[in-house]
C-alpha cells in the first residue's frame, strides 16, 4: 500500500470511528430505546433501529464520498472504504456492549439498559454481540454503494427515503386527522398508516410517490424554470400573484380540514411571526439586541385579561375588539418606557439590561406584591373570547358572556385573526422598512456615531424601533391571551425571549420572509414532533447549531445580505485586496 | 448642527426621565433602607448574616463570570452554553465523590477527596468546553456578531438535554463531608464552615487565574488577543491555541464553580446550570465585560444584593414576599449602574468599537 | 435542498387537502363532534348520544390517553401516574369486552399553554374513549375546556386545587373528576396537626410561587389562624432558588415554631437543609407536604430531613389491595413509586373501565358502541367503588377521592430506606 492509500483509508477509519462514538452517544442518551417503541415502517423496522443505523450508513458514504475526493477512483477501493468505517463503528457499539457486560454501566448512564443491549443484539443476548460489526460493516456497504450509483439515481433515492423518514414522523398528525373523517378518508388512513409509523404498503406507495416526483421534477424543472424565466415581465408577475393567491386560498380553508391541533400550532406560528416581526424592528433592522422582549408579550397579553376577564381580576368588561387597541398602545408606551434608561448602552450591555427588564417584568407580574391586582401565582382567568357580533351583559365573576353572533371560540376560528394580523402587520413591517425611519434604523445598525453625524436622531429613532417592536408584540400578547383564556406569569419565561431571537437569525436577519420561514421551523416543528417530549430540546438544540454552521446567514437571507455575501465572494479571488477585518458588530 | 425645537425638548425630556428614574430607584431604596433599619426585625448579626451569604453566593458567580468574561474578551461572543459547562463540571464531580464517599475514602481524607474532585470537575468541564468550541464556534469565527450567540443556545439546549439523556431528569445528591458540617467562629460571628471553604477556594482559584492572566507569557499571549486577533498572528502568536486555552482556563472555573455550588447545596441536576448560568453573564457585565477583575467584583456585589437586597430595601417599606422580588432587585441595581457607569464598575478594559 | 423542502411541503398540504375528498362527515359545529349513525345490516345501533359516540371495530382496541407531566423537573409526577395506569391495565388482562386496551399519552408540561395544546391535540383523535390526567392544577386550567366540548371525560390521580371540584365551577369543568384530595382537605388537617398535636402556636409559610402551593399554604394559614394561632411570617421563593439562607434569615426573625412549606421536592430539599445552617432555626418543626413526598427528598435534603413531617394522602387507610400493588409496581419498573398518586391513578383507569364496561353497547360481530355523555354520567354516578385508595363515590361536582389525610415523620435519612409507612412513618391521625 502507498502512502497515498494508507493516509486515505486512516481517513476512513477516523470517519468510521466518528460514526461509530455517535451511534453510541445515540444509545446513551437514550434515542435508540425510547424511540424503538415506536416503528418507522409497522413490523419491519423502528425509529429506534432507524436512528442506530443512520450513523453507520452515513459513516460508508461519506468515506467513500471522502476517498473519491482525495483521488481514490476505483470502485473497489471505495466500497473497501465504506466497509471499513462501516466495521470500525459496528465495532464501536460491539465494544460497548463488551463493556456493558462486564461492568453496570446503568449505574451511572441510566439508558445502557437490557432493552438497549436487545436491540443491539437483535435479541440475541451477549452470543450476539459480534453482530453490530456485521451491521455495521453492511451499512458501510450500502452507504458507499449509495455514493458509487450514479447521482441521476442516487438522489432520488436518497431523497426518497429521507421522505418516507419525514412521512412516518409526520404520520401520527395525518393518522387521526384521517380517521376521524371515517368513510374512504379512515380506509386510507389505516392503509397508509398504522399504530405508530407507516404499514408496508404505505412505506412503498409513498416511497414511489416522492422518487417519482423527485425525477419528473428533475428531468422537467429545470426546462419549466427556463421558459419561466422567458415570460414576459407582465406574465412572470402573473404568475406569482396568482400563485400567491392560491397558496392564501388553500391557507384560508386549511382549518376546516386539518383539525384543531394543526390549526393550533399556526396559530401559535403567527403569533411568533408577530413578535419576530416587532424584534425584526428591533434587532434586525435597528441593531439593537434586546433579550427581554416577552415584558411587551406580557403587556398586551395582561392589558387584554385585565381589562375583559369575567374572572375574579377583570377591571373591566370590555369586548376583544375594543381592548386590542388599547392593549397595543399599551405596550407601545412600555416599550417607551424601557427603552429610555437603555438609551445610551451599546452590546451586550444593552442584552443584559432588556434581559433584565424582561425578568422584572415577569417576577412583578406573578409575584404576591401585585398579587391582588394581576391574580399572583393564581393567574387571571376568565378571558372574554372575541364575539363578532353583540356581547351579553356582564353577569357576575366566574360568568362568561354570551355572543351574540360568532364566537371565535377555538383555535380553528382564532387562526384567521392571527394569520390576518400576521399578515398585516408583515405589511407594516416592510412599509417601514422601506421608509426614510427605515434607513435610519440601518444607518444605526451599521455605526451609531456616523449616523449620528449625519443628521440621524438617535434617541428619536431608537425609541421608535423599541416602541414599534412592542407594538406587535403587545398585539401577539393579546391574541395569546384570548386563545388560552388565561394568563400566568409563569407563561411570560426568558425562553420566549430566547426562541423568538433564535427564529429572526436562524430565518435571516432584517429579513421578513425570514421570520416566517424560522417561525415554521422552530416552532412548528417541535410542535408536530411532540411524541419525542423528552428529545424535542435536543433535536432542537443541535437544529440550531446545524442551522447556524450550515446557513449563517438564515434560511431567507435578507436581500442587503444576499447582496453583501455576493459581493464578498466577488472580491475573494483577488489576492491583492486587504481582507476584510470582521471586528465590527454586523 | 442645529437642533430644532421639538428635538432639543425631547433631549431634554429624556434627560429629565432618566434623571427621575435614578432618582426614584435611589430614593426608594434609601426609604427601604432606613425604614428597614429602624423597625429593628433583625439583629446586627442577622444584617451580618446577609452580607455573608451574600460574599458566599457572590463568589460562586464570580467564578462562572470569570469564563464568560473571558471568552468575551478574546471572541467578542457570549458563551451562552457556559451554564451547562459549569453543570458538566458538578456532574463530573459527583460521580468521583459518590464513589469516594462509598468507600469511606472522603471522611478519611477530606481535604484530599475535595481537591480529587475539583479537579476532576474541572477537567470534565474543559473537556466539554474543548468539543463545544471546535463543533460549534470554530467554524463561526468569522461569521456575524449573533450567528455564534445562536450557536450558543443551541449547544446550551443540547448539553442540558444530553445529560437529561444520560443521567435522568431526577436529581443526584452530593455527599456530606463530616468534617465540614458546623460552623466556625470567626471575629465572633458564626460563619458555616462550607462557606468559608467555598469562598476561600474561589478567591484561591481567581487569584491564580489572574496571576496566570497577568504574569504569564501565555496571559500576555490571551491579552492581545483579546486586543487586536489579527495583529496577534502577525507577531507569531498562535490564535487557535490561544482561543483553545481560553475555553479551557475559563471552562475549569467554572467546573470548580460546579462542584463547589454542589457540594454547598448538595443537589445536582440537568437543568441545575441555567440560573447560575444567567446571574453569571449578570455579573460579568456588572463589572465589566472582558474585564477579569471586573467578573469577581461584580460577582460579589450582586451576591451581596441580591442577599441582602430583599430584605434591607423592600421589607422596611412592607412589601409582601420581597424574596420573590430578589432577582428584581439585582437586574434593577445592574440598570442602575450601567446609567451611571455604562461600562460596568470597573469598565471594559480595552476600547473597541461596540454598536 | 430548498426544491426539496418546497416538494415535501407540496406533498404535505395536498395530502392534508385530500382528507377532504373523502365523504364528510357532518358539519363539525364548535362544540362536541357529531360522528354519523354507522350504517349496518338490520338491528343496527342508531347513536342517540347527545354527545356523539365512539365506534370500535372488532379488531380495533380500546383507545385511553394520559396527559400529564412527562418532561422537564416534574416529570416523576407524571411518570409516576402513568404506570399506575398501565399497572391498571395489565390488571384488567390488557382487555376489556374482547377489545384490547391502547395507552397513548400526551405531554401537559405542568403549564397551562402545556394542557391547553395537548387537550387540543387530544381532542382531535376521536378514537379516544376518556383519558387519566392531568398531573398538574395548571394543566388542567388551561386544558379541561377543550376537552369537555370534545364530548371527553378525564379523571384527574393528581390535581389537588381546591377550585377545580368546587361547587361553582365552571361549565367548562363538566367533563372533569378527580381521584385525589382537595387541598382545602390537606391544608385543614395540616392546620390541625400543628396545632392540636404538636401544640405549635407561632407558625410560618412559605411556598414557592406555584399555584398549588399558594393556595395551599393559604388553606392552612385560615385553618390555624381560625384555631386561634398567629402565623408570623408568610415568604415566598422561587422554584429555581437554590439559596435560601436569606429568607430563612428573614423567617427566623420573626420567631416562629413550625414552618410549613408545601412546595415541591428540590426547593423543598434545599429549604430543609439549611434550615439548621441559620441561626435561629435550630429547634423549630419542618413540615412539608405532598409535593415533597419522595425518596428525592432525602437526597436533597440529607441528615437535615429526619424529624421533618409531611401530609399526604394516607396510605394506611388504603385497602390491602394496595400493598400488592406496590409489589407490581416494583416489579414491573424496577423502582419504589416515584411519587404519591399512582394508587390514585390505577383507580381512575378502574373507574374508567368499569364505566366502559357499563355502558358499551355490543354487537353480534363484537363492535362496541361507547355514548361519551352516557359514558360521562356512568362515570359520575360510581359509588361506593373498591379502589386502592379506598371506597371511592364520586360527587357531582367531580370528587371521587377519599380524602383522608395523615401527617408523616421521616425517621432515616437514607434514601435507600424509603418506604413509605414505615420511614415516613404514620404519626397522624
Amino acid at each position: 500500500m502507498n502512502i497515498q492509500t494508507r493516509h486515505t483509508f486512516g481517513r476512513s477509519v477516523r470517519i468510521g470511528l466518528l460514526g461509530g462514538i455517535i451511534a453510541v452517544f445515540l444509545c446513551l442518551v437514550g434515542i435508540v430505546e425510547i424511540f424503538g417503541q415506536r416503528s418507522l415502517i409497522e413490523h419491519l423496522i423502528s425509529l429506534g433501529h432507524v436512528f442506530l443505523f443512520l450513523p453507520l450508513l452515513a459513516t460508508g458514504y461519506l468515506a467513500a464520498k471522502d476517498n473519491s475526493e482525495q483521488g481514490q477512483q476505483g470502485k473497489l477501493s471505495l466500497l473497501l472504504a465504506g466497509v471499513l468505517s462501516g466495521l470500525l463503528g459496528g465495532a464501536a457499539l460491539s465494544i460497548f456492549l463488551l463493556i456493558g457486560n462486564l461492568i453496570d454501566i446503568r449505574a451511572m448512564f441510566i439508558h445502557a439498559s437490557p432493552t438497549l443491549y436487545g436491540m443491539l443484539t437483535f435479541g440475541r443476548g451477549m452470543p450476539g454481540a459480534w453482530l453490530p460489526l456485521l451491521i455495521g460493516a453492511l451499512l458501510g456497504t450500502l452507504g458507499a454503494l449509495a455514493r458509487l450509483l450514479p447521482p441521476k439515481v442516487q438522489q432520488p433515492l436518497v431523497r426518497g427515503l429521507f421522505g418516507i423518514l419525514l412521512v412516518g414522523l409526520f404520520a401520527g398528525l395525518v393518522r387521526p386527522l384521517l380517521i376521524a373523517r371515517s368513510g374512504k378518508a379512515e380506509d386510507l388512513g389505516r392503509f397508509l398508516f398504522g399504530e405508530t409509523g407507516l404499514t408496508q404498503a404505505g412505506a412503498l406507495i409513498f416511497f414511489v410517490l416522492i422518487t417519482g416526483i423527485i425525477v419528473i421534477w428533475s428531468a422537467r424543472g429545470k426546462t419549466l424554470q427556463v421558459r419561466i424565466s422567458r415570460l414576459p415581465r407582465a406574465g412572470q408577475s402573473a404568475l406569482r400573484w396568482s400563485s400567491i393567491g392560491l397558496l392564501l386560498i388553500m391557507a384560508l380553508i386549511l382549518p376546516q380540514f386539518s383539525g384543531a391541533f394543526i390549526a393550533q400550532v399556526i396559530v401559535l406560528i403567527s403569533l411568533n411571526i408577530l413578535m419576530g416581526l416587532g424584534l425584526n424592528i428591533t434587532l434586525g433592522f435597528a441593531g439593537l439586541l434586546d433579550l427581554g422582549f416577552v415584558a411587551f408579550f406580557a403587556m398586551g397579553a395582561y392589558t387584554v385579561g385585565l381589562l375583559t376577564s369575567y374572572g375574579e381580576y377583570g377591571l373591566a368588561h370590555l369586548s376583544f375588539w375594543s381592548v386590542v387597541p388599547i392593549a397595543i398602545f399599551v405596550a407601545f408606551m412600555v416599550g417607551a418606557f424601557l427603552g429610555l434608561p437603555v438609551l445610551g448602552m451599546r452590546g451586550d450591555y444593552l442584552a443584559i439590561a432588556t434581559l433584565g427588564f424582561g425578568e422584572i417584568v415577569r417576577l412583578l407580574a406573578g409575584s404576591d406584591f401585585l398579587g391582588p391586582w394581576l391574580g399572583g401565582p393564581q393567574g387571571v382567568i376568565g378571558i372574554q373570547k372575541p364575539c363578532i357580533g353583540s356581547l351579553g351583559p356582564f353577569l357576575g365573576a366566574g360568568i362568561p358572556r354570551v355572543c351574540h353572533g360568532l364566537e371565535l371560540g377555538g383555535p380553528k376560528e382564532i387562526y384567521y385573526l392571527a394569520v390576518v394580523c400576521a399578515l398585516i402587520a408583515a405589511f407594516v413591517a416592510s412599509r417601514l422598512r422601506d421608509s426614510r425611519l427605515g434607513r435610519a434604523w440601518m444607518a444605526i445598525r451599521e455605526d451609531e456615531d456616523v449616523a449620528e453625524a449625519l443628521g440621524v436622531n438617535l434617541i428619536q429613532t431608537k425609541l421608535l424601533a423599541y416602541m414599534l417592536g412592542a407594538a406587535f408584540a403587545g398585539l401577539s400578547g393579546a391574541i395569546f391571551g384570548t386563545l388560552v383564556g388565561s394568563i400566568f406569569a409563569s407563561s411570560m419565561q426568558l425562553m420566549v425571549s430566547f426562541n423568538v431571537v433564535c427564529l429572526i437569525i436562524v430565518g435571516g436577519m432584517g429579513s421578513i420572509p425570514g421570520v416566517v420561514v424560522g417561525a415554521i421551523a422552530l416552532i412548528g416543528l417541535p410542535e408536530a414532533f411532540r411524541e419525542f417530549s423528552e428529545y424535542r430540546f435536543l433535536f432542537y438544540g443541535a437544529a440550531l447549531i446545524v442551522m447556524m454552521l450550515s446557513k449563517p446567514g438564515g434560511l431567507w437571507p435578507s436581500s442587503i445580505v444576499q447582496r453583501e455575501l455576493h459581493v464578498m465572494e466577488k472580491d475573494e479571488p483577488d489576492p491583492k485586496s486587504a481582507p476584510s477585518v470582521s471586528t465590527s458588530a454586523k | 448642527m442645529r437642533t430644532t425645537l421639538t428635538e432639543k425638548f425631547g433631549e431634554v425630556a429624556v434627560f429629565m426621565f432618566l434623571w427621575g428614574f435614578r432618582i426614584l430607584v435611589v430614593s426608594v431604596v434609601v426609604v427601604g433602607t432606613i425604614l428597614s433599619i429602624r423597625g429593628g426585625k433583625y439583629t446586627g448579626v442577622q444584617w451580618m448574616d446577609f452580607v455573608v451569604f451574600g460574599i458566599a453566593r457572590g463568589s460562586i458567580y464570580a467564578l462562572i463570570a470569570l469564563g464568560y468574561t473571558m471568552v468575551y474578551g478574546i471572541l467578542r461572543m457570549i458563551n451562552f452554553a457556559h451554564s451547562e459547562i459549569f453543570m458538566s463540571g458538578a456532574f463530573g464531580g459527583y460521580f468521583l465523590a459518590n464513589a469516594m464517599s462509598h468507600t469511606g475514602f472522603l471522611d478519611k481524607n477530606p481535604v484530599l477527596g475535595l481537591i480529587a474532585a475539583v479537579l476532576v470537575g474541572m477537567s470534565v468541564s474543559a473537556g466539554v468546553a474543548l468539543l463545544v468550541e471546535r463543533i460549534a464556534y470554530r467554524p463561526l469565527r468569522k461569521a456575524p456578531r449573533l450567528v455564534p450567540l445562536i450557536s450558543a443556545i443551541g449547544a446550551s439546549f443540547f448539553l442540558q438535554y444530553t445529560f437529561r439523556g444520560f443521567f435522568g431528569p431526577g436529581i443526584y445528591a452530593y455527599p456530606n463531608i463530616k468534617v465540614l458540617t458546623g460552623e466556625w467562629n470567626i471575629l465572633g460571628i458564626g460563619i458555616l464552615k462550607m462557606q468559608v471553604v467555598v469562598t476561600v477556594a474561589a478567591f484561591i482559584m481567581m487569584a491564580i487565574l489572574y496571576t496566570i492572566v497577568m504574569r504569564t507569557k501565555i496571559g500576555k499571549a490571551m491579552r492581545s488577543v483579546s486586543e487586536n486577533k489579527d495583529v496577534a498572528a502577525l507577531m507569531g502568536i498562535d490564535v487557535d491555541r490561544i482561543i483553545v486555552f481560553t475555553f479551557a482556563i475559563g471552562a475549569s472555573m467554572a467546573g470548580a464553580a460546579g462542584v463547589l455550588y454542589a457540594l454547598m447545596f448538595r443537589q445536582v441536576n440537568f437543568f441545575m446550570g441555567f440560573v447560575p448560568g444567567i446571574k453569571a453573564f449578570t455579573a460579568a457585565v456588572l463589572g465589566g465585560i472582558g474585564n477579569v477583575p471586573g467578573a469577581m467584583v461584580g460577582g460579589l456585589v450582586l451576591g451581596v444584593f441580591e442577599s441582602i437586597g430583599p430584605a434591607l430595601f423592600l421589607g422596611g417599606l412592607g412589601i409582601p414576599r420581597p424574596y420573590q422580588l430578589q432577582d428584581a432587585i439585582a437586574y434593577i441595581m445592574l440598570v442602575l449602574v450601567l446609567l451611571f457607569r455604562p461600562s460596568g464598575i470597573l469598565g471594559e478594559r480595552l476600547t473597541t468599537k461596540k454598536a | 435542498m430548498k426544491r426539496f423542502t418546497l416538494i415535501l411541503t407540496v406533498l404535505m398540504v395536498a395530502s392534508v387537502i385530500l382528507t377532504a375528498c373523502g365523504p364528510k362527515a357532518t358539519a363539525t359545529p364548535v362544540a362536541g363532534e357529531t360522528l354519523p349513525p354507522v350504517v349496518q345490516p338490520p338491528a343496527a345501533f342508531v347513536c342517540t348520544d347527545a354527545l356523539g359516540c365512539v365506534n370500535i371495530a372488532p379488531s380495533d382496541p380500546i383507545h385511553i390517553a394520559f396527559w400529564g407531566v412527562l418532561s422537564g423537573a416534574d416529570s416523576t409526577l407524571g411518570l409516576d401516574s402513568q404506570y399506575g395506569v398501565e399497572i391498571a391495565m395489565d390488571d384488567a388482562g390488557g382487555a376489556i369486552l374482547g377489545h384490547s386496551i391502547q395507552l397513548t399519552t400526551e405531554d401537559a408540561l405542568c403549564t397551562p399553554e402545556g394542557g391547553a395544546t395537548a387537550a387540543t391535540k387530544l381532542a382531535v383523535d376521536t378514537t379516544i374513549v376518556a383519558l387519566v390526567g392531568s398531573s398538574c392544577s395548571d394543566e388542567t386550567v388551561g386544558g379541561i375546556a377543550t376537552l369537555t366540548n370534545a364530548g371527553l371525560t378525564t379523571i384527574s390521580p393528581s390535581n389537588t386545587r381546591p377550585v377545580l371540584t368546587a361547587a361553582d365551577r365552571s361549565p367548562d369543568y363538566a367533563g372533569y373528576l378527580r381521584t385525589a384530595h382537595s387541598d382545602a382537605f390537606q391544608g385543614k388537617a395540616a392546620a390541625e396537626f400543628a396545632y392540636n398535636m404538636l401544640g405549635i402556636r407561632k407558625a410560618a409559610t412559605i411556598h414557592d410561587g406555584s399555584s398549588y402551593a399558594q393556595a395551599l399554604q393559604q388553606v392552612f394559614v385560615d385553618n390555624f389562624v381560625a384555631l386561634g394561632g398567629t402565623v408570623v411570617a408568610q415568604e415566598a421563593v422561587a422554584k429555581t432558588d437554590t439559596d435560601m439562607h436569606t429568607v430563612l434569615t428573614t423567617v427566623a426573625a420573626a420567631g416562629p415554631e413550625l414552618i410549613y412549606y408545601p412546595i415541591f421536592v428540590a426547593a423543598g430539599g434545599f429549604i430543609t437543609a439549611q434550615a439548621r445552617e441559620v441561626a435561629g432555626l435550630e429547634t423549630v418543626k419542618l413540615m412539608g407536604a405532598d409535593g415533597m413526598f419522595s425518596p428525592d427528598l432525602l437526597k436533597g435534603a440529607g441528615t437535615a430531613a429526619e424529624g421533618m413531617y409531611l401530609s399526604s394522602p394516607d396510605f394506611s387507610m388504603f385497602p390491602g389491595t394496595y400493598l400488592a400493588f406496590v409489589d407490581k409496581y416494583r416489579t414491573k419498573y424496577g423502582t419504589a413509586p416515584l411519587s404519591i398518586f399512582h394508587a390514585h391513578a390505577y383507580d381512575a383507569a378502574s373507574i374508567i373501565f368499569a364505566a366502559i364496561k357499563n355502558v358499551a353497547v355490543v354487537d353480534a360481530d363484537n363492535t362496541l358502541h361507547i355514548g361519551r355523555l352516557a359514558l360521562r354520567s356512568a362515570i359520575y354516578a360510581t359509588s361506593n367503588f373498591p379502589g386502592i385508595t379506598g371506597t371511592l363515590t364520586c360527587s357531582q361536582y367531580g370528587d371521587c377521592g377519599a380524602p383522608v389525610i395523615a401527617v408523616y415523620q421521616i425517621i432515616n435519612s437514607d434514601p435507600v430506606s424509603w418506604d413509605p409507612g414505615v420511614n415516613p412513618k404514620k404519626i397522624y391521625p
